[in-house]
């Protein structure tokens, strides 16, 4: 909302500057975001009268003006069409600055000398969304008198300060110059003059124009509604025009800007009717019906339905209630009678509308955060006085008002010491008494008891915080000293999962991958990219009703769609190798939860691409695992996962219970995703690792006798895996084998096909003494016994 | 036979000089000194000497011995040591060079940010506590306040799964979860993804991070929040932050207060930045938990009061490390995240 200081000054007397009195207003609660001036560097630019207008001798399209300024008088050319002689204009005189820096000097235009130039509001810094149709493609015509020669920027007020503030939807009175006038008085102390709206003359009696008001609705609780006869439409008086254009609208006609100037002064939105265009004279607020259609003053046929609140004749609608009014019923020239309309609307009704329509205004913003029902009588009566004020009509006598249950003001009572409790502070319970008066909340200690009458206005207030609140504000939050939190001693703590993922976030940073974040939610598309099958359960997605496209519309059931598109992102950048680890949500619906939301399980996802094969990432969850606790994993070979290689992809086990899944991602789904390396992924249910982690360790004596270690090289099937070789020696040599390692393994010249060497070497130790060659040799022959027996094994020489 | 021990004396000390290594050392030492050597074939004729010449003999025997033994021994020790210089010369390398064998990870700027407020908030003594992404419209909206017709519960402000699920907005639900679970006293921490119905660009993004507290005990005031806040500001950003505590609005909470803090740019002086204002504004959102928010949680209002306060993450990484587009949180670009 827009607060011009002037417009502010009119009801708050104050010698303040702007800057201070944003500070302030920031302080109580009135978020200033921005103070400026309209003023875009404009120099030398006086007023002055044009004497005559000639025809440019060699140019059609241009006028030879003489303009009195005053002290002398110039010739000055100009393109302009809206001019008479007699105007008295905007004149940049010769070395003048104009709004985006243009300076004027003398020119020759074709022959004929211009000293100077005419302006237009927007070379004077206005904005186009205020200047009037009439002054849009033309010279800016000042309808008042001011001695030729002034300075037009004293006369336009452009030096003048505007705040901007953010108004918070709870204070929808603070929507007004008033409102913000009497937080300013409050604020600062100074007494808030509300402006005299009392009419000097009526002529006769609103039944004469109008035969009655019906309300058919529950969405509108009020309607009050005054006539003006004998209207003249004119432009309406400078001042009006620059204090709405400094609020941020456009003049009109003085009708239409009486009904601005009151919505932003007092912040009701009023509404003029052509009253002549109104059949059977009479207005009805009622739902629109099926069907039913409406033209808007923006020259839009709208279809409307049955929860559109409007405003009817006897015939049809004639305005969107409290969003826009009809085209039809609208104020022209020709208009001589008009119905000020100051109703009351329910905020639901009006929001869904304008939404509906898309029909956003200064008038719907008010009308959906709501407004104080005794205001509309109020606002009216002001609009009327306006008009004698301007001469815009006569105020035709009486008013009709269809208010069905007037609101009345409540009394919120407040303990004097739980505000101090509340805020920290020790105030006094007469300066919190004066607080709340000062904003017109009138308050009295009764019993030890703040009785605080709630004015009407005040939408916000309901309950004792609400007042503390405001004697808070007041007192400024800034100036309460603080104060350490006391009671007992508590200890902070993280969930013992969140601990575990800290513990392995740092084992992967350590281990060398980067920390990667991505969305929760993917394209439906991401599962085809990958390759998942159609009957996988992981197609069990989760979809949002309104999402903001394609690409983020569907909840992951897997993280690994969304590491292979990083990891494509990086890899189509040109980066040569990337190492990255995530873990994140995903999201598995269930059937029937308490509160129908779904399982959100973490998963740890890893993928890489760049060095490093298979037995890289086994490695480093074998690392990763191992230091949390979890050890002798079972590796079981995955060959029916299409999303990954048949060949080089496992399960990994532990105790029986499956961890998850890692290999090289098929290439398939690596041409999707425009990868054309090998990618490596794990998909790691992150929740058993919290649930079997295990960080116990007891002490294992050192070995004190020498170990004895011995090779063998045996020729196996292809197939055969050296998982199947180590429990072979293992259950042959027991807690004798210290470790069994893989050192080569071997295919062609000697080796026949299908086959393969796999050549190991075995460290026996015993803890108990040193073990002997006969020992050793014994536990070798069984074990070769077995690789023969069980897997038809050849022992290799 | 004294003239040959002094002969052999003399020429394996004059040899020695000429020994430039440790073999042909050991050689020399074997030529005189061994089983078979000079010195001990002089030695085995002692028993031709007499009685009385012999003791004498065999002392200038010993004598000879030991000093060629020591010459040995001091040639030893300087070729080693040459052999050591020689070495130590021999392997000088380029240190100027840098290999990139070994990898460290990084963690991300975004995420390390959230742990460190966690960790500075345990250490005052507040939990973390998790919550989930998918949310009720009940702990998300109703349970906070949050009005009926309020704008943030629109389809084009909101992510909504069905009519009474949605991508949460805000932090705030899990207060209500832990309230509703835990009671009071309580004091919490919550952070996490959130998520809101806008459009990506460099200041914007449908999901982003928020950090939640919440104190719930016994005579809680506004001057505890500002205390704790102010310990927070400055631990996070420098002890010459300066806060200030503006009064806003929040369904949630009453009294409701924004925090700007001092301009990061400038701190303080007035700067583009912060439109010379001296004061980056919003940082945090914070109040007074509302007493309907805290009987929807089944907290005894009258008994308890509260403060509750929540802050964007994205931002205060932002902030932090100067990051000026939102985007690069999110795309992971290997040579961003090796930034930190």
């Amino acid at each position: 909302m827009l607060l011009p200081v002037r417009w502010l000054k009119d009801y708050v007397k104050t010698d303040l500057s702007g800057r201070e009195l944003a500070d302030g207003l920031t302080y109580s609660g009135s978020h200033v975001e921005s103070i400026y001036t309209l003023n875009k560097g404009i120099e030398n630019v006086v007023l002055g009268r044009i004497i005559s207008i000639e025809k440019h001798p060699n140019a059609d399209k241009l006028l030879v003006c003489q303009v009195d300024v005053g002290q002398e008088s110039l010739q000055i050319v100009t393109g302009a069409k809206n001019l008479t002689e007699g105007d008295i204009v905007p004149v940049a005189l010769v070395g003048a600055k104009l709004a985006g820096g243009m300076s004027i000097e003398k020119t020759d235009f074709r022959g004929v000398e211009s000293s100077g130039m005419l302006c237009s509001l927007q070379e004077l810094g206005y904005s186009d969304n205020v200047i009037s149709k009439e002054y849009r493609d033309g010279i800016f015509i000042f309808n008042e008198e001011n001695p030729l020669g002034s300075n037009v920027v004293e006369i336009l007020g452009l030096n003048d300060e505007i705040i901007e503030l953010e108004i918070t939807p709870n204070r929808p009175d603070c929507l007004s110059i008033i409102g913000m006038a009497r937080e300013a008085s409050a604020t600062f102390n100074i007494p808030l003059e509300e402006p005299d709206i009392s009419i000097a003359k009526e002529e006769d009696h609103i039944s004469d124009y109008l035969n009655g008001i019906t309300i058919e609705s529950e969405n509108c609780s009020r309607y009050y509604a005054k006539v003006i006869k004998d209207v003249k439409i004119q432009e309406s008086p400078l001042w009006m025009q620059l204090k709405l254009m400094e609020a941020g609208m456009r003049p009109i006609n003085n009708i239409v800007d009486i009904t601005n100037y009151v919505m932003l002064e007092y912040g009701e939105p009023l509404h003029a009717f052509d009253v002549s265009k109104l059949d059977g004279k009479e207005i009805i607020v009622r739902q629109a019906r099926e069907g039913e259609t409406l033209v808007t003053l923006d020259n839009v046929e709208r279809n409307l339905v049955e929860s559109d609140l409007v405003i009817a004749d006897k015939n049809k609608p004639v305005g969107l209630a409290g969003v826009m009014g009809g085209l039809d019923s609208e104020i022209t020239n020709e208009t001589t009678a008009v119905l000020f309309e100051g109703a009351n609307f329910n905020p639901k009704c009006i929001r869904m509308t304008s939404k509906r329509y898309g029909l956003r205004s200064e008038a719907s913003n008010r009308n959906e955060k709501g407004i104080d029902p005794n205001l509309a009588s109020k606002a009216v009566d002001r609009a009327c006085q306006l008009v004698e004020l301007i001469e815009a009509g006569v105020v035709v006598g009486s008013s009709i008002d269809v208010y069905k249950e007037k609101k009345e003001e409540k009394v919120v009572t407040v303990r004097p010491n739980r505000v101090n409790m509340l805020l920290g502070l020790d105030l006094s319970i007469e300066s919190m008494l004066n607080y709340l008066n000062s904003l017109g909340i009138k308050s009295e200690l009764r019993d030890d008891l703040i009785h605080a009458t709630i004015p009407t206005y005040r939408l916000d207030l309901h309950i004792e915080a609400d007042l503390i609140e405001e004697i808070g504000r007041l007192y400024g939050f800034h100036n309460i000293e603080s104060k350490p939190l006391t009671g007992v001693l508590t200890r902070g703590q993280k969930p013992y999962s969140k601990v575990i993922e800290d513990k392995a976030k740092a084992i992967l940073i350590g281990l060398g991958y980067n920390e990667v974040m991505t969305y929760s939610f993917i394209s439906p598309r991401a599962y085809d990219k990958i390759n998942l099958p159609q009957d996988s359960d992981l197609r069990n997605y989760i979809k949002l009703m309104n999402p903001l496209g394609e690409d983020y519309s569907v909840m992951r059931t897997t993280l690994l769609p969304t590491m292979m598109e990083l990891l494509s992102r990086n890899y189509n950048r040109g980066i040569d190798r990337m190492y990255a680890f995530e873990i994140g949500n995903s999201f598995i619906p269930t059937e029937d939860s308490e509160d129908n939301l779904p399982d959100e399980k973490k998963v740890l996802s890893i993928g890489f691409y760049g060095e490093g094969d298979f037995y890289y990432l086994k490695e480093s969850l074998d690392i990763l695992l191992a230091r949390l606790g979890i050890e002798n994993l079972d590796y079981i070979r995955e060959e029916d996962n299409p999303t990954f290689h048949p060949g080089r992809t496992a399960k990994i086990l532990y105790k029986g219970e499956e961890l998850g899944i890692l290999g090289e991602v098929h290439m398939d789904a690596c041409e999707n995703y425009e990868i054309d390396t090998r990618v490596y992924s794990a998909q790691i249910d992150f929740e058993k690792i919290v649930k079997f982690c295990n960080f116990e360790r007891e002490y294992k004596k050192l070995p004190k006798y020498p170990s004895v270690v011995r090779d063998l090289a045996v020729i196996v099937d292809e197939d055969v895996l050296f998982g199947n070789i180590k429990n072979i020696v293992l259950e042959n040599g027991k807690e004798l084998v210290e470790q069994v390692e893989i050192f080569d393994i071997y295919k062609g010249d000697q080796i026949p096909q299908g086959k393969k060497s796999i050549a190991f070497s075995i460290v026996y130790r015993s803890h108990e003494k040193t073990l002997t060659d006969d020992e050793v040799n014994q536990i070798q022959t069984s074990i070769i016994e077995d690789l023969q027996n069980k897997l038809d094994g050849v022992l290799r020489s | 036979m004294k003239e040959k021990l002094r002969e052999i004396e003399e020429l394996t000390l004059n040899r020695l000089e000429d020994v430039d290594d440790l073999v042909k050392l050991d050689e020399l030492r074997v030529k005189v000194l061994g089983k078979k050597g000079e010195l001990t074939a002089i030695l085995r004729d002692m028993g031709k000497l007499s009685p009385e010449e012999r003791p004498v003999v065999g002392q200038i025997a010993n004598q000879v011995r030991r000093r060629i033994e020591e010459g040995i021994q001091t040639r030893k020790a300087y070729l080693r040591d040459e052999a050591k210089k020689a070495r130590l010369e021999r392997e000088k390398i380029d240190v100027t060079i840098s290999t990139k064998n070994q990898i460290l990870g990084h963690r991300h700027p975004l995420l390390a940010t959230i742990d460190e407020l966690e960790d500075l908030f345990v250490s005052m003594g507040f939990s973390v506590i998790l919550g989930p992404e998918i949310e009720t419209v009940e702990n998300n909206f109703d349970a906070l306040n949050s009005p009926e017709n309020h704008p943030s519960r629109d389809l084009s402000d909101t992510f909504y799964i069905t009519e009474d699920t949605l991508l949460r907005t805000h932090t705030s639900p899990v207060q209500i979860r832990a309230m509703r679970e835990l009671g009071a006293p309580i004091r919490m921490i919550s952070a996490g993804r959130t998520f809101r119905f806008d459009d990506v660009d460099d200041t914007h993004s449908p999901m982003f991070h928020q950090l939640e507290g919440l104190v719930v005990d016994e005579n809680i005031s506004m001057a505890n929040l500002i205390h704790t806040l102010d310990i927070f500001i400055k631990e996070l950003f420098g002890e010459d932050m300066k806060t200030r505590y503006r009064p806003h609005h929040f369904p949630f909470t009453e009294p409701s207060a924004e925090v700007d803090v001092s301009c990061f740019k400038c701190r303080g002086e007035g700067c583009p930045a912060c439109n010379f204002t001296g004061w980056s504004m919003e940082l945090l959102g914070c109040g007074m938990v509302h007493p309907q928010v805290l009987e929807n949680c089944g907290i005894d209002s009258e008994k308890y009061t509260g403060f509750a306060f929540g802050m964007g993450i994205d931002r205060i990484t932002m902030v932090k490390h100067n990051i000026d587009d939102i985007r690069l949180l999110f795309e992971n670009d290997n040579r961003f995240l090796e930034q930190f």
